[in-house]
């Protein structure tokens, strides 16, 4: 009897036409194609994009120079120099990361004691030039002051988490 | 003296209304085949070219044609030039006998059949050129492989016509339809359902199309017997391919689906609501089908090892055409059902 049923359900492609059904029924199922430019998934405000500087409200850098995040970097991308500024305090007179070495990691941002190194958003961007690679501390500034509220609305969406 | 001067434009008019569509319906089936095998994985294929990428196969078209032409060291140039043409010719020429209503046949001859089972035969030498001129071991494999599968399939194919022939007792592609008429329950394939299959089976691995597409087979061979080709001449192979399955498409419809005849014929209310509908139309429905079947059929199967497909051509089609020639040559003989009277 299973012999019989094996032998017609062979000649008559039963098993393939279990498979055109599969493939039929996905044929009018809804597509998940996203259409990149005009849309977008959804990213995380953990998202770990092109680097920034921050500053607090007053407009003072927040960076003081600890030198943890160059310590932490595992692909030892981040150089800075520090001296004493005219009032007392400690500043970077060289921040620098070369954007070639960098792996995002995002261990910088974490180990920042005053939130001052953050990764944002921004993905799109590029070097024409050789040396355009590495963002210098005036550059990696600008970048935080343009983002400056797209930071600060992932670290509160983030903060309860830490 | 001025007549067959007439005589020779007049057909020459009547193969232009004929291939020009054809070539259009060629290009437009590529774009179908990608958003097709799109659908089902759940893409939404080409949507960027013109209005909801109809433009693509234009755009596919203008980038083959201004592409640069390659002749590989040490190829046979005459060959190699020649082996495109070979390819297309036979599957464009096939098309003069398919009746698409009626009166609506470019050459109705009487060994049409015949004459269509050779032209399809003819475009396996397009293929062998392609392979031998390349000087190439991929494009060498691929011929040889697409070859031995179409010489396999081909006995498969043509014993499956002979089940046609049987029942329609004529070689004449309008005067099988014309057998089938009386309604859906006419058709050839409730009687020749085996060969039906067989011969769909068989098409789609004359055209080398997936699952049975080792001659091309793009992650063993790279691109088979084609590789070596680039430009337009690639896109004549293109061309070829598809025009082949479009052929095959509506020679399976003709055969076995009663070609240009209304599925509603013989029905007393239905039949008389769609008599408006002509012919040619349900014709290429049919035939649509089919061609969207192929595409189906590529989304949905895993390509044959090639022992298997020489198994499933030797040893499963070839008894099952044969023992079904025997059933109905006993149909044929006691004139049985409204099939073989």
């Amino acid at each position: 009897m299973n012999c019989i049923k094996k032998f017609f359900k062979t000649f008559l492609l039963w098993e393939l036409l279990q498979g055109l059904k599969v493939t039929g029924r996905y044929f009018f199922a809804r597509k998940i194609t996203i259409q990149y430019p005009e849309e977008k998934t959804p990213i995380s405000p953990r998202f770990r994009g092109l680097h920034a500087l921050r500053r607090y409200a007053n407009g003072e850098e927040r960076c003081i120079a600890c030198k943890l995040c160059e310590a932490v970097c595992p692909a030892l991308a981040i150089t800075i120099e520090a001296e004493p500024r005219d009032d007392g305090s400690r500043r970077t007179t060289r921040y620098d990361i070369d954007l070639f070495k960098c792996i995002f990691c995002g261990f910088c941002e974490e180990s920042c004691p005053v939130d001052s190194i953050v990764e944002t958003h921004h993905m799109h961007y590029h070097m024409n030039e050789r040396g355009q690679n590495i963002m210098s501390k005036s550059q990696l500034l600008a970048i935080g002051d343009k983002y400056e509220a797209q930071i600060a609305k992932d670290k509160a969406a983030d903060a309860p988490y830490r | 003296m001025l007549d067959p001067i007439l005589q020779l434009l007049w057909i020459v008019i009547k193969i232009l209304i004929i291939v020009l569509p054809l070539l259009g319906v060629v290009a437009y089936y590529t774009l179908a085949e990608r958003k097709v095998i799109g659908f089902i994985q759940l893409r939404v294929g080409p949507n960027r070219v013109g209005f909801k990428g109809l433009f693509q196969p234009i755009a596919d078209g203008l980038k083959l044609l201004t592409k640069e032409l390659i002749f590989p060291t040490k190829s046979n140039k005459y060959l190699f030039v020649i082996a495109p043409v070979m390819a297309i010719a036979p599957s464009l020429a096939a098309w003069a006998v398919v009746p698409f209503s009626p009166h609506l046949v470019l050459s109705n001859v009487n060994a049409g059949l015949l004459y269509v089972l050779a032209m399809t035969s003819l475009g396996i030498y397009g293929v062998l050129f392609a392979g031998w001129a390349s000087n190439s071991k991929y494009a060498i494999y691929g011929a040889l492989r697409s070859a031995a599968q179409m010489v396999s399939y081909e006995i498969a194919m043509g014993f499956s016509l002979i089940g046609v022939l049987l029942a329609a007792n004529s070689t004449n592609l309008s005067d099988i339809v014309m057998r089938q008429s009386g309604g859906i329950w006419h058709w050839y394939f409730i009687p020749l359902f085996p060969l039906f299959l067989v011969y769909w089976i068989s098409a789609v691995a004359e055209t080398n199309r997936a699952p049975f597409d080792v001659a091309e087979g793009e992650s063993e061979i790279v691109a088979g017997f084609h590789v070596e080709y680039s430009g337009i001449m690639f896109g004549v192979f293109f061309l070829a391919e598809y025009a082949n399955m479009l052929l095959l498409s509506i020679l399976v419809a003709t055969l076995f689906m009663g070609g240009w005849l209304s599925p509603f014929q013989g029905i007393p209310v239905l039949g008389a609501l769609f008599s408006f509908v002509p012919g040619i139309l349900w014709l290429f429905l049919k035939a649509g089908f089919f061609a969207f079947v192929y595409l189906w059929i590529r989304a949905t199967f895993p390509r044959y090892r090639y022992d298997q497909i020489m198994r499933l051509g030797w040893k499963v089609l070839i008894p099952v055409t044969i023992v079904w020639l025997v059933v109905a040559s006993f149909g044929v003989h006691f004139h049985i059902g409204p099939w073989f009277s």
